[in-house]
């Protein structure tokens, strides 16, 4: 088993035309991925040609689910058009929505999270990598030939962190890496993923790669001591973050004495998690638990 | 962004929530001239994104033009925890019958908007939320619905403000959220909303944070970056559209991806200390494609900062493989030339590192070392920094 991904997911991609969407369908699909159709109201009808994979692209996401079964979009419609392009997907009931788009005002962000609440869509994102399932699916921009299948699940805020993890850990593999983004506001959270990896067989130890700025590890840690059962390593990026400034990620910024990567270590800690102080110490401890 | 006051003030009038008539100066002359314009008493202050003016004193009264100019002259120049005034906001003092205090943020933890209220302003809020959460009304408000009349007197009841003012509050509540949602803000704060003796309720201070991933339509918006005040190397890595945030350090950091340097940053603080505390001195993250010229302009950057005395290239190869990362790294070396002056250590892990390393070998630059592991580079660019 995976977490949010399979091998039977139907995958679209709203913006695949761009330079961007078509970059990553093309790599989405030589891993494996089923990406059923793309779409754009403006090239409805059209199909685009992916090294032999034709790749049909529908005027809206109810159609495109109507005709294929999709239950996944990966979504990369630039920053002013990303939250009407979430709303369509919401509205279509898709399952998942992947939000690979960086730069989304959080306007938009907190409203299209406040209209997917009580509806059948999961968000992923934005301004984060997707998620892969090795062997079985990939949904995004996560490389998939830098790990393989196995027993480690992975929640992170950040993109390469996710991957350095992924590279570190290859020989043991991983059933799922999930990069839930660094913005503020963000739909699927660590405690997500953390209740998901609980709850799938075949997840024997999580991995969770948290940053500073707000307060989602706090959380992550008191919902871990609560729920999770399973072995969790943490890493967190940023001790040597000064205060008020924003690391690249809109929302890894130290606000006063709040957000701190030490406090949030230290909540992790608290909850049992072992936490590393580089991303290669803390695959050392996740190696002493799962072996190889 | 933060604004200063003056600019929050500006903002807040253009959505028309009532303010005192004023001004901003940079020299004494024109505070002057604000003051004489404005007529009355009037006070004059500091202009600087930090709180705590008044302790400091950066906050006076002036009786008259003449006046305001003397505390102009004494308040610009002023060094307030490390931000100096270059700017004054001269506006008209107003008697003070009572306080209040009001704002709307984000609520990150909850993904929601909150509105905040108490009947007690003045006070910073941090403290009164602490001492006397009760007095302090927290009223959330849903991003697709917004702040209507009755979501205002939902709020403005809540944290019971006194009868004869509950309508111009309801009324300034309304416009902030227009301030809030239109500006694309984070925060909108008014300590105080105060209401004069003549029961008039007016902002008499704000600050605000607007989000500068909404700069795409909000056209007005870089007009209030405050450039003077911005590190010639955060202002010259803009220009380049890099992600740099100046550090106090001696080793020079470039990566891809936020949180891989933000860890860089880390790894190479904890090796530092082996060597007599040697620290990152640049967070600078490239992303993904780390082409030749993105290369090339980072390290032009870095090597502008003269406390670099060393510089750490950490690259994870993912999509953008190893071997192009290399290239771009001699490539990038070739167009500084004479520039390129200080040691870098880089250290390449991911797609293709084989070829990559090997790609750097056979350039054999002078001044790159290799080292394999991200925890051996660091040590190694903190021991050449040291």
């Amino acid at each position: 088993m995976s977490i949010f991904l399979n091998e039977n997911s139907k995958v679209i991609v709203q913006g695949m035309t761009g330079s961007e969407g078509r970059k990553h369908t093309q790599r989405m699909l030589a891993s494996g991925t089923a990406i059923v159709g793309g779409v754009n109201p403006k090239k409805a009808g059209e199909s685009v040609d992916f090294d032999g994979a034709s790749v049909p692209v529908f005027g809206s996401v109810s159609e495109a689910i109507k005709e294929t079964g999709a239950d996944v979009s990966v979504i990369f419609v630039p920053p002013a058009g990303a939250k009407g392009a979430v709303i369509e997907a919401v509205d279509a009931q898709i399952g998942l929505a992947v939000v690979i788009t960086e730069g989304i005002p959080v306007h938009d962000s907190t409203s299209f999270w406040a209209h997917a609440q009580g509806s059948a869509t999961r968000i992923i994102g934005p301004n984060c990598p997707g998620l892969i399932s090795p062997g079985r699916s990939n949904a995004g921009i996560i490389p998939a030939n830098i790990t393989k299948q196995g027993a480690i699940g992975l929640v992170s805020k950040s993109g390469t962190l996710t991957y350095q993890m992924m590279y570190e850990l290859r020989d043991i593999g991983f059933s799922t890496a999930i990069g839930i983004g660094g913005d503020p506001v963000i739909g699927t959270t660590h405690i997500d993923a953390l209740q998901a990896f609980q709850d799938d067989p075949e997840t024997e130890a999580i991995v969770m790669i948290g940053e500073i700025g707000g307060d989602a590890e706090e959380r992550a840690a008191e919902f871990i001591k609560a729920n999770v059962t399973k072995p969790v390593v943490g890493y967190v990026a940023g001790f040597t973050a000064p205060e008020g400034k924003t690391m690249g990620h809109a929302g890894a910024i130290v606000s006063g004495s709040a957000g701190t990567a030490q406090a949030k270590k230290e909540a992790l800690e608290a909850a049992g998690v072992r936490v590393g102080k580089t991303p290669s110490e803390t695959a050392r401890l996740m190696r002493e638990i799962v072996g190889s | 962004m933060d604004l200063f006051e003056y600019q929050a003030r500006d903002l807040l009038a253009s959505h028309g929530v009532p303010v005192l008539p004023g001004g901003v100066a940079e020299t004494p002359e024109q505070a002057e001239a604000i003051a004489r314009e404005i007529g009355t008493q009037v006070v004059v202050k500091a202009q600087v994104k930090t709180g705590g003016r008044g302790k400091a004193g950066g906050v006076k009264l002036a009786a008259d033009a003449d006046e305001a100019r003397a505390r102009a002259q004494d308040i610009l120049g002023l060094d307030i925890k490390g931000h100096v005034t270059h700017k004054v906001m001269v506006a008209q003092a107003s008697d003070i019958a009572e306080e209040y205090y009001f704002s709307y943020l984000l609520d990150r933890g909850n993904r929601t908007f909150l509105a905040m209220a108490s009947r007690e302003g003045g006070m910073e809020i941090e403290q009164l939320a602490v001492e006397r959460p009760e007095a302090l009304a927290r009223i959330p408000v849903d991003a697709s619905k917004g702040v209507d009349e009755a979501k205002a007197a939902e709020i403005v009841d809540a944290a019971g403000f006194p009868a004869e003012v509950r309508d111009q509050v309801i009324a300034i509540a309304v416009q902030l959220w227009d301030v809030f949602s239109k500006e694309d803000a984070t925060l909108v704060e008014v300590n105080p909303l105060a209401k004069a003796p003549d029961g008039t309720v007016l902002a008499l201070d704000a600050k605000v944070t607007l989000d500068e991933n909404a700069a795409f339509r909000q056209a007005g918006h870089a007009a209030l970056e405050d450039t003077a005040a911005a590190d010639p190397l955060e202002a010259a890595a803009k220009e380049k559209d890099l992600n740099y945030v100046k550090l106090d350090g001696e080793v020079g950091i470039i990566g891809n991806g936020a949180g891989l340097v933000m860890s860089t940053l880390d790894v190479v603080a904890y090796a530092g200390e082996e060597f007599g505390g040697v620290k990152p001195a640049n967070f600078l993250d490239i992303g993904g494609g780390a082409s030749a010229e993105v290369m090339a302009n980072g390290l032009h950057i870095i090597l502008g900062d003269p406390a670099v005395k060393s510089v750490f290239v950490n690259v994870f190869g993912g999509i953008t493989a190893c071997d192009a990362v290399a290239n771009g790294i001699v490539s990038a070396l070739g167009i500084l030339g004479d520039e390129a002056t200080k040691p870098l250590v880089v250290r390449l892990d991911g797609n293709n590192v084989e070829e990559g390393r090997r790609i750097l070998a056979e350039a054999n630059h002078p001044l790159v070392t290799v080292v394999d592991t991200m925890d051996g580079a660091a040590r190694r660019a903190a021991e050449l920094a040291a």
